[in-house]
């Protein structure tokens, strides 16, 4: 495949990722905005695990915790965490039927709002409600929607 | 390795992130790629807003007119004597040898239609520190108080709502001078009054306002109303809640305020207060 080709469209996609992150969204549907760029960073590093890797998705995660406003770092540790859990995995999930890489999703996403909530309560304990855990599930029910479309996108 | 290293980074500024505000320079830069992108979600919402404005036929446009108009001949009346009560309020203070804040400079903003954080009530607008915003300054709308500054950005601040889980305002009964402070609940109609005791003179309806104290807000602006609770035996503490004056979600529309920092005292100060020597 062509390198520069295959960069521009990981760019566009993390882009409209990043975009989808901060959509406005009625209050009901809010809480279940998953979080897209993890989601499409880790398809990224499954398609195509040489040329995405864990200093993009260290830079990305830097990039997203501007964008949110959160302290610095958070989303960078995290998205390092589960892209090399990917990388390490990535031979055993592509062989994987959709529904079993939705269980990986869900623990991927499981595993990045435990460390969120882990950063959140560092510096002062706060109070979160049950909605907190809501994207975790919706990512999962999205992740074989957005795996098609993707795949789509890698092959045009 | 690289994950190794990935992880010493992050920790290493996450470590200073929360201990001092030395990342705010990188954060400015960093701020301007993802300020593009907050303005290009917002870009169709204010686009389309933009349009069914121009779109407004001459009716509605006539109809808006004159019930301005109509408001603004009331608000008039109604700041003439505001006028001269504020004269009297500080001939009276100058009485009590107390000093008393003056002038509040406001800048208007526009809210970014992007959700950040669904459980953080947090929003964006459009204007940062290019226009002098800082952090922990108030926000306004033309009902009440809105949220104060959290974090301002080369062209956009970060602004956390008095309905956040996580913020406090001390406020007062307008009708009686009694002091608490509203907590946000996370619903964006509701604030909580935690901290009343139980034979508090606190009524249905009463209104609440900004107390001053604490420094972030100044006093006087309206904070919310107090909704109805269950009359209860003075045994049982009712779970007391507010509705927050201003219209959270419907305006788009802003004021940012800057109050004077320094008081102004009316009288001419004595040589030595005990407050000075705290300081």
């Amino acid at each position: 495949m062509n390198n520069s080709y295959s960069a521009m469209r990981i760019f566009i996609t993390l882009f409209f990722a990043m975009c989808l992150r901060i959509t406005p969204l009625s209050d009901t549907l809010a809480p279940l905005n998953p979080d897209w760029v993890l989601l499409v960073l880790i398809y990224w590093s499954l398609a195509i695990p040489e040329s995405v890797g864990i200093a993009h998705a260290w830079f990305l995660g830097i990039l997203v915790d501007v964008l949110l406003g959160r302290h610095f770092g958070q989303n960078a540790f995290i998205y390092s965490l589960v892209i090399y859990a990917c990388l390490v995995w990535h031979k055993q999930l592509r062989q994987f039927p959709v529904v079993q890489q939705s269980a990986f999703i869900f623990l991927c996403l499981l595993f990045s709002q435990l460390l969120f909530f882990w950063f959140k309560n560092v510096h002062a304990s706060v109070q979160i409600t049950g909605i907190f855990w809501l994207p975790i599930f919706s990512g999962t029910v999205l992740w074989p929607f957005i795996y098609q479309l993707m795949r789509s996108i890698r092959r045009l | 390795m690289r994950l190794l290293i990935a992880i010493i980074a992050s920790i290493t500024l996450l470590i200073t992130d929360y201990r001092s505000e030395r990342l705010l320079p990188l954060r400015a830069t960093l701020s301007v790629l993802t300020d593009s992108l907050k303005y290009a979600v917002d870009l169709p919402v204010s686009l389309f807003e933009k349009v069914s404005s121009e779109l407004s036929s001459y009716d509605t446009l006539k109809k808006e007119n004159t019930s301005l108009r109509q408001e603004q001949l009331i608000n008039r009346t109604q700041l003439l004597k505001f006028d001269a009560l504020e004269k009297e309020n500080i001939r009276l203070r100058a009485l009590l040898e107390n000093s008393f804040k003056l002038g509040e400079q406001v800048l208007i903003a526009e809210l970014l239609s992007i959700n950040l954080v669904a459980d953080e009530h947090i929003m964006v607008v459009n204007k940062g520190t290019r226009f002098g915003v800082h952090p922990q300054q108030p926000v306004l709308d033309v009902n009440g108080v809105v949220g104060q500054v959290f974090r301002a950005l080369p062209f956009s601040s970060e602004i956390m709502l008095i309905t956040d889980p996580n913020h406090a305002i001390p406020v007062q009964v307008n009708r009686n001078g009694l002091l608490t402070i509203a907590v946000g609940s996370g619903m964006s109609n509701q604030l909580n009054l935690p901290y009343l005791p139980n034979n508090a003179d606190i009524r249905p309806g009463d209104l609440l306002i900004t107390s001053g104290l604490g420094g972030v807000f100044p006093a006087g602006y309206p904070v919310g109303i107090v909704d109805d609770f269950p009359e209860t035996n003075n045994k049982s503490i009712p779970h007391i809640t507010a509705t927050p004056k201003s219209l959270l979600d419907r305006k788009r529309e802003v004021l940012i305020v800057w109050g004077s920092n320094a008081l102004m005292p009316l009288t001419t100060p004595l040589s030595k207060t005990p407050a000075d020597n705290e300081q």
